[in-house]
Parts: structure tokens; sequence; C-alpha cells
């Protein structure tokens, strides 16, 4: 059975969404750098969207893939009963 | 100039690892031939459709619809999305049911079906042949890109290597990878990395759009400071010239939607594949209805990097002066010629042999439209969000190409190998006929990638090559699904006189300022198109015509075949697909729904 693609997508941008939001939170006194987008520190909050998206995605994957798991068990079990 | 800090290259090695790791969990899973080209049709429907979309946004059309918006401006947006929707939709409601009912492995399988071997053969060897050139073309034009911004130039210097290796190690990089998952995973392995590819690229432009926007003053800052003949796509299309896209309004409506749009969405079997993985009829149809959701915004933030770009200040050369304490300071800003010869962001295209920047016969820079979007991604994205942004360049070329090969090794085997090479060979075998067709893939794209490295015209060529090819085949599937009386013979012939239109049209025009040669011409110049833009179109629709007037003709001559053959295959001998689905969560419902928004936003839009 494979996989359900949510938790690999959930894992990347939870992990993109980590490493990005440290980031524009550690540069946030930083004029410089957030001068080529006029001033908003782009990096925070995009990366804490991307979090929020990536935590979904996974919450999701995790629970469709439980209830396969789940139904593929129920099956599995009145297959042995069949026997 | 490109300056990386380790958080863009952890980005974007994250998202490699996640490319490679995704094939090998899915290795275990692959052990039929039916696993690995039709991904064991067990794929959920909203998967294959984000999958579906993300086979159209390859590097040529990612890089290509940001250049279409600095050149043609916000025109090309509902033009893209003009051309996608109808036939997404038309493809899921009368189409699917037709190609996924027959079992069908791929596009060349269903003639075969429908029609004989010598039409199916024939479309494999050039679909085959038109896969490798994709994969080749979108390579170069992104390893281009990559190479402009200097991406891996401070890598290349800290190790001490050749800057010129940076284009080869990234062809080369890109490949591997590309080659890993599809080897492992197969066309599972290919579309799961598509959905992570279509969201990246999501993740990717948006900040960049949202921003570019900003700083235009919203959607109406944007519209005021558009030329007027820019606007709403139709204003000024009725004669050529009147429009920046210089074309005529039968050539773009018919030529461009209907044509390129339909045969691509319709016919390529790019696309085709990433639904015939859905695990029933009723997710295969569901399939490119959701993509054509996908489709609905997609044009907007894809064009709008481009409109944004010709829309700022080009930079110049300046030199400020200031007083500090009684001396006078000058600083100088030295901005490239090529930049300052450009337009907003985008930069003019430099004479390799002079270093200077090219100009046209009238004295005006030629621009590096290509360059829009990535300059786009550089200007506003902070270090952080420009490695998510150049991921997403990556991952839309990974994409692509993905898609290219596992539809280029489903062809090749399932249509060129089993059939014709080695006939009775077990499904072991045909497996790893398919993981060889694979590498053979990749390594041929490379060759062509080179190959147009050095001869630059193979670029120009690929339109050829695709109206040569899906024009022909978009008029024989669709005589053949929805005539019954149409026939092998007839089709066979069809799509020879397809080919020979295409070419001859191609040989006795000539878009306006190009040689004769690989632009057209080579056997005359009989009439010169405003653009190649509209060369093509006519091109595209000449091959149509043709195909499909010899084709009737050819099939009323010829016995048909008995209808009781052809059940499942022509759409008036099929049953209608059943489904226990209530009305409203059926796929026509969705599909007019998605009709009427499209149609809602390109107005409100407009």
């Amino acid at each position: 059975m494979n996989f359900d693609v949510r938790i690999p997508v959930g894992w990347m941008f939870t992990l993109t969404g980590l490493l990005l939001s440290f980031l524009g939170w550690s540069t946030q006194n930083n004029a410089a750098l957030y001068a080529k987008c006029q001033g908003i520190d782009s990096n925070l909050w995009w990366g804490l969207a991307l979090l929020a998206f990536g935590l979904a995605m996974m919450l999701y994957g995790k629970r469709a893939q439980q209830g396969i798991g789940n139904r593929e068990q129920g099956t599995g079990k009145r297959h042995a009963a069949r026997k | 100039m490109l300056n990386l800090t380790a958080v863009d290259w952890l980005i974007l090695l994250l998202s490699l690892a996640f490319a490679v790791g995704i094939g090998m969990a899915l290795k275990e899973g692959i052990r039929t031939g039916k696993d690995f080209f039709e991904a064991g049709r067990a794929l959920p429907a909203w998967v294959c459709g984000l999958a579906f979309a993300g086979a159209g946004m390859g590097a040529l059309e990612v890089i290509g619809m940001g250049a279409a918006g600095a050149r043609y401006s916000l025109a090309a947006a509902h033009i893209c999305s003009l051309a996608a929707i109808p036939a997404m939709l038309f493809v899921g409601i009368f189409m699917m049911p037709l190609y996924y009912g027959s079992k069908a492995r791929s596009v060349p399988e269903f003639l075969r079906l429908r029609f004989d071997q010598k039409t199916r053969v024939l479309n494999a060897c050039l679909f085959a042949a038109m896969m490798v050139f994709s994969c080749g073309i979108s390579m170069v034009l992104m390893a281009r890109v990559m190479q402009q911004l200097h991406l891996f130039a401070r890598l290349f210097f800290a190790l001490g290597w050749a800057p010129q290796g940076s284009f080869v190690f990234f062809m080369g990089l890109t490949a591997a990878v590309v080659l890993a998952y599809v080897l492992l995973g197969g066309l599972t392995g290919a579309i799961y990395n598509q959905v992570l590819q279509f969201f990246l690229l999501l993740a990717g432009f948006l900040p960049m759009v949202l921003l570019g926007l900003r700083n235009a003053g919203g959607w109406s800052g944007l519209k005021a400071s558009l030329p007027a003949a820019g606007l709403g796509g139709w204003s000024g299309m009725s004669t050529a010239g009147a429009n920046p896209a210089g074309m005529e309004i039968a050539g773009l409506g018919m030529g461009l939607a209907f044509v390129l749009g339909a045969a691509f969405w319709c016919t390529d079997f790019r696309v085709i594949q990433r639904a015939l993985a859905a695990k029933n009829l009723d997710s295969a149809r569901r399939v490119p209805l959701i993509a054509a959701i996908a489709a609905i915004f997609l044009p907007f933030l894809l064009v709008l990097p481009g409109v944004l770009a010709v829309g700022l200040p080009t930079p110049h050369t300046t030199t400020v002066e200031s007083t500090i304490g009684g001396a006078i300071l000058h600083t100088t800003t030295v901005v490239r010629p090529e930049v300052e010869a450009g337009r907003g962001l985008v930069p003019a295209k430099v004479d390799a042999a002079t270093g200077k920047p090219l100009l046209t016969a009238s004295g005006q820079s030629v621009l590096d439209y290509d360059m829009a979007t990535p300059n786009m991604l550089l200007h506003f994205l902070p270090t952080g969000l420009l490695g998510l942004g150049l991921t997403a360049l990556l991952a839309c070329l990974m994409s692509g190409m993905a898609a290219s090969l596992t539809a280029f090794n489903t062809v090749f085997t399932c249509d060129l190998y089993q059939p014709h090479l080695s006939k009775g060979a077990s499904d072991a075998q045909t497996l790893a006929a398919g993981r060889w067709a694979t590498v053979g893939g990749v390594l041929l794209s490379i060759g062509v990638a080179f190959a147009a490295v050095h001869f630059n015209s193979i670029l120009d060529a690929f339109e050829l090559v695709f109206a040569l090819t899906m024009a022909p085949l978009l008029a024989i599937v669709l005589l053949g699904m929805f005539w019954k009386r149409a026939t092998g013979h007839g089709a066979f012939a069809g799509l020879l006189a397809g080919i020979a239109g295409a070419l001859l049209h191609h040989g006795l025009t000539l878009p306006m300022g190009a040689h004769p040669g690989l632009h057209g011409g080579w056997l005359a110049t009989m009439h010169i198109y405003p653009s190649d833009m509209a060369q093509n179109f006519w091109t595209a629709l000449l091959a149509l015509a043709a195909s499909l007037l010899v084709t009737v003709l050819v099939s009323l001559a010829t016995a048909p075949r008995p209808e009781a053959e052809l059940a499942g295959l022509v759409y008036s001998l099929t049953p209608r697909p059943r489904t226990r689905l209530v009305w409203w969560k059926r796929p026509e419902a969705l599909a007019v729904a998605i009709l009427l928004a499209a149609i809602a936003l390109n107005l409100f839009l407009a």
C-alpha cells in the first residue's frame, strides 16, 4: 500500500516554514535585508503561513493513512474469520 | 547578483532530498508493469488532478508565461486560461470515459484499439521524439536562466572550478534527481513529486507576486500603469498589428484556444497519463476538472511577474553627489549595459561576439523576456524566501521533465518494445525495459540539450515539432471518438496529410523580420506574419484542417469497422458512464461551476 502524499508534502512545508520563520524572527530588526520587500518581514510571515499549511497537510495525511490502515486491518480480520 | 545564504541552500537541498526520498519510499510498492507505467490505477482524483496541472506547468510554460506577460501584458493571462479551461472540461466530461474505459495504457495504444497498428506506431514514434525534445529543451532553458543568475558561481569559485562547468553541473544534477525518483517510484513517484512541486511553485511565487502587486499600488495601481492596448485582452484585437500580440482575431480564437490548447490538454499523453492513474472512472473524469480549478488562477500567478517586471523602473548608472563635512563625495552605482538597455527588469540580450546589447535593424534592443520571472524573484525576495523562489523554479523544471520522461518510457515500452521489439515479453522483462527506457530517455534528452547549446535554432524548431505532432493527432482522436465511420486507413492518411500540410505552410510563410530557414520560408516566402506566434497558430490550424479533411475523405472510401467492435471506443456507441453519485457531486455539475467561475474571473480582471 502506498503512503499518503500529504505526509511528505506536510513534512517539507513544516521544515521550510520552521526555517523561514526562524530566519525571519532572528533578522526582524535588519531593515537593510527587508528593504527590497517594502519593510515587511516577509520571511517571518510567509514562514508561519507555510508552517500552518505543512502541519495541516500532515494532520490530514496521517488521519487518512490511519483510515486506510484500519480498513485494511478490518478486511484482513474478515478474511481470517472466513477461513 | 545572487547572494545566497545557508538557509537558501538548505531549502533547495531539502526539496531535492524530498524528491528522491519520495521515490525511495515508493520503491517497495513497484512490483509489476502496471505499478510502474500506470501507478497501479489506484490514486485519488485530487492527487492526479494536481499532477495533471503540474504536467502543463513545466519550465517552458512557467518561464514562457512570465515572458509572455512581459511581452504581451495581461492579455497573455486571459489567453492562457481561455486556451486551457474549455479543453480541460471537454476532456473530463466527454473523452475520459473512452480513454479510461478502453483500458489503454497510452494514447497510441488507444489509437491501436480504435484504428490500427500503423497509426499507433507512427504516432508513438513522433510522440517519443517530441518528449525527448521537450525534456532536453526545458533543461537548457532552465540551465541558462540559472547561469545568468550565477546560481552556482560562488560554489564553483570556492571549489576552484571553471565557471562554465556550472551549466553542465546544473543539467546533470536535475537529470540525476528526476531519473532517480522516476526509476524508483515509476509513475507514482512522478505524480507524488508533481503534487509536492505544485505546492512549491505556489509557495515560491505567491510572495513575489503579492509584494510586486503591493509595490505597484495593488491591482488598480497595476492597471493604471499599463498601456491601454494591453488591457483586457480584447480591445484592439480585431486587426493585426493594432494589438501588442500582433494577431488577427481569427488566428487568436481558433488557432490558439482551439488547436494548441485543445491538442495539449486533450491528446498530449503527458497530461492524459496522469488521469489514467486515477482509481476509478468517476475519479478519472474529475482529474481534468480539478486541474481546471487550478488553471483558473495559475495563469495570473505566472503571467503577473512578467507584467510587473516591465512596469518597474529600468536601473541606470547613477552618480549621487553628497557633501559630508566639506568634502564632496561621488557615489556611483554601475549598472551593466545590457540591463540599462532593457525595459524594467527585463534585460537586453547580449551579443556573444561583442559583449554589447543586441540591437534590431531599427536600433531597438532585443529584450531577453525569459529573464522576467527570475529577475522578479531576485528583486522582491529577501534571502530565505529567495531560496524558496529558486526551489520553485527548479520544481517546475523537474515536474515537466518527469512528465515527459514517464510519457516517454510508457510509449516506448508499451507501444514500440512490447508489440514489435520483443513479442511475448514477460511482465518482469517489460518492467526492466521500462526502466532502461527511462535511462535512455534521460541520456537522449541530455544529448538534445547539448545539441541545442550549439545550435540555437533547435529551440525555435520545438514549436514546429509540437504543431506537427499534436494538431494532426487531435484531429484523428476527435474523429475517432465522435464519428464511428472513421477508419484506420483514414486516420493514418490524415496523420500524414496533417504533417505534410504543416510543413508546407511553414515552408511558404515567414514571421516578420526573420530570415528564411528554421523560422519558415525554406521553400519560398508567400506570406509574412506579424509575429512567430501568429505563424505557429496558422501552421497548427492548417495541419488540423488538412488532417480532418483527409481522414474524412479516406474513411468514406474505405470499409468501416463493425459497430460491435467499437463499443467503448466511440462516444455514441458507449453506454453513458453509470455513477451512484447525487447530481451535484457528478463531474458534469463541477464542470459547469468551473466554467462559470472562469468566465466571471476573466470578466472581473478584464
